[in-house]
């Protein structure tokens, strides 16, 4: 499994250093507050790994960035652009449709539970967005489908149903379909989780390959060898709050908090 | 009176030309209705999903007041009531080829819009039906609502949706007798005219109920193919090959495909 990126062109150019900059982020579900105050900012190329107990907001976190949740106070952006929102005197006003389609683009997701289009084949989730969305000739769709395929070991189940792919296949096909958009940031959010165990690894396995050939990428996990090997940084979450953001060397040697250190002991023994 | 089997087998097995138009009609109006209808229904449906409060309530008034009034008051009140009250009158609509009676016009419009309501709670339900993660999953790639609409959940609706329209249509087939009061000489008003010439009553209605039969059992054929094909939920397996597909296929001719 090798250059991954190289189906689509290479690592997709940024614009701007930050690709992410998601500034005093704020986040209630009825009365109950889930994000207080969180700011992260990912440079280009880098892998950010969050990590922390259920319940901490990490997933609810990841979700805004695609504005597939809305958000209360605070900015977020991802390559420079105010994501989900217009400013209007100070204030924020929920953007169109239109428009946040349009972000979403730039912002591949994979789910925890995969959610491939069942109706469709594994080239036809595939080539789906890039042919509707991008408005890409079906030709050139299938080409680079077929390619992202092969890349992630899937080249024979082309023309299978998701129903007739294992969980990890399944999964591979998302990341496939994420990775067609030619994202410039990638959110993984707890990708592996709904996997049986045996099939953790060939979905690692992509996600380190994406991570090594530079992909920005954020993943929301609970996989702490992915974290130590390829993470750049460890964001660690409690109660709605980044509470720790540090080298994984760190993070897993020394935390600097009580509850990291409690977290990482509950969690590798 | 006995019962006359030589006029039964006659008005049977060699219908009279009126007889032949009302079935045509019956046919068409059935189509006409229950495909209108069905897009009422897919635009209501939408509209019960929308994020505006007033389109919400309008198909709300619209379902409670299509499905609480009997069809029939329906039909004649589109009919003859708007144009007594001078609001609307249907007029003939010349195409050139063929002139569309404002009777016929009207009972499309009252079967349309009764058949939209109940539409309208068949199609909601399959948009609920499929799960949340799919409309997730399109939007994150990028797509508007009605894109992922019409491209990811009303595909995978249309196995929920499938199985009650049929049901539906076979209930159009039969409805449409109602528009007989407003005067469209449909099967059962062209099986009326003949028991006014005859005074048959018996025999001819023995011979309109087994047509009606006729076309419901051919139907039921038709239906239980499509639904092999799309309409069952409980099949794990994706369907082989796209709804466009199979109705081309189950439809068309080999040569026209």
């Amino acid at each position: 499994m090798t250059e991954i990126l190289q189906a689509i062109g290479g690592v997709p150019v940024t614009s701007t250093e930050k690709v992410v900059e998601a500034i005093d982020v704020d986040k209630w579900f009825g009365a109950h507050q889930v994000l207080k105050g969180v700011s992260l900012t990912v440079k280009r190329g880098e892998v950010v790994v969050i990590v922390g107990p259920s319940g901490s907001g990490k997933t609810t976190f990841i979700r805004c960035l695609n504005h597939l949740e809305k958000i209360r106070k605070g900015r977020i952006l991802v390559n420079g652009q105010l994501i989900g929102y217009r400013e209007r005197n100070g204030r924020l006003i929920e953007d169109s449709e239109r428009n946040i389609a349009r972000q979403r683009r730039e912002i591949g997701m994979v789910f925890q539970r995969f959610n491939l289009f069942p109706h469709l084949t594994a080239l036809g989730n595939i080539i789906e967005a890039p042919i509707q969305v991008r408005g890409i000739a079906k030709a050139e769709a299938i080409e680079t489908a077929r390619a992202l395929l092969g890349r992630v070991g899937l080249a024979e189940k082309a023309e299978s149903y998701p129903a007739q792919l294992s969980g990890g296949q399944q999964q591979r096909v998302a990341i496939a379909r994420a990775l067609a958009m030619r994202p410039s940031l990638m959110l993984f959010d707890e990708a592996t989780s709904a996997l049986d165990p045996e099939m953790i690894g060939e979905v690692l396995e992509v996600m380190k390959e994406l991570a090594r050939e530079g992909m920005t990428m954020i993943a929301v996990t609970h996989e702490m060898g992915f974290a130590r090997e390829v993470a750049d940084r460890v964001v660690m979450m409690d109660d709605g709050r980044i509470i720790e953001d540090t080298e994984p060397e760190q993070f897993f040697t020394a935390p600097r908090s009580e509850r990291s250190k409690a977290f990482l002991a509950r969690i590798l023994h | 009176m006995r019962f006359d089997w030589g006029f039964f087998e006659h008005y049977l097995f060699e219908p009279s030309s009126v007889f032949l138009h009302g079935l045509w009609l019956t046919l068409c109006i059935s189509v006409i209705s229950q495909s209108i209808g069905t897009a009422i229904g897919i635009a209501g449906a939408l509209g019960t999903q929308s994020r505006f409060r007033i389109i919400r309530a309008v198909v709300a008034f619209y379902t409670w007041l299509m499905r609480g009034t009997p069809l029939l008051v329906q039909i004649v009140f589109i009919y003859t009531g708007l144009a007594a009250a001078n609001i609307f009158r249907f007029e003939d609509i010349d195409l050139g080829f063929a002139v569309i009676p404002g009777n016929i016009q009207a009972g499309i419009v009252a079967l349309s819009l009764n058949e939209g309501a109940y539409m309208t709670e068949i199609v909601r339900a399959g948009i609920l039906s499929v799960d949340h993660g799919q409309t997730e999953a399109a939007k994150s790639l990028g797509m508007t609502y009605l894109r992922l609409m019409r491209r990811i959940i009303l595909p995978q609706a249309a196995r929920v949706i499938i199985p009650p329209l049929g049901n539906e249509f076979n209930a159009m087939l039969k409805n449409t007798t109602l528009v007989s009061v407003i005067g469209v000489p449909e099967l059962l008003l062209a099986t009326n005219m003949q028991i006014s010439a005859t005074f048959r009553v018996f025999e001819l209605l023995s011979v309109v109920a087994l047509y009606y039969l006729a076309l419901t059992t051919l139907w039921g054929f038709a239906q239980r193919a499509i639904d092999r094909r799309f309409g069952n939920p409980a099949q794990s397996l994706p369907p082989r090959e796209s709804m466009a597909d199979g109705l081309r296929r189950l439809l068309l001719p080999r040569h026209v495909r």
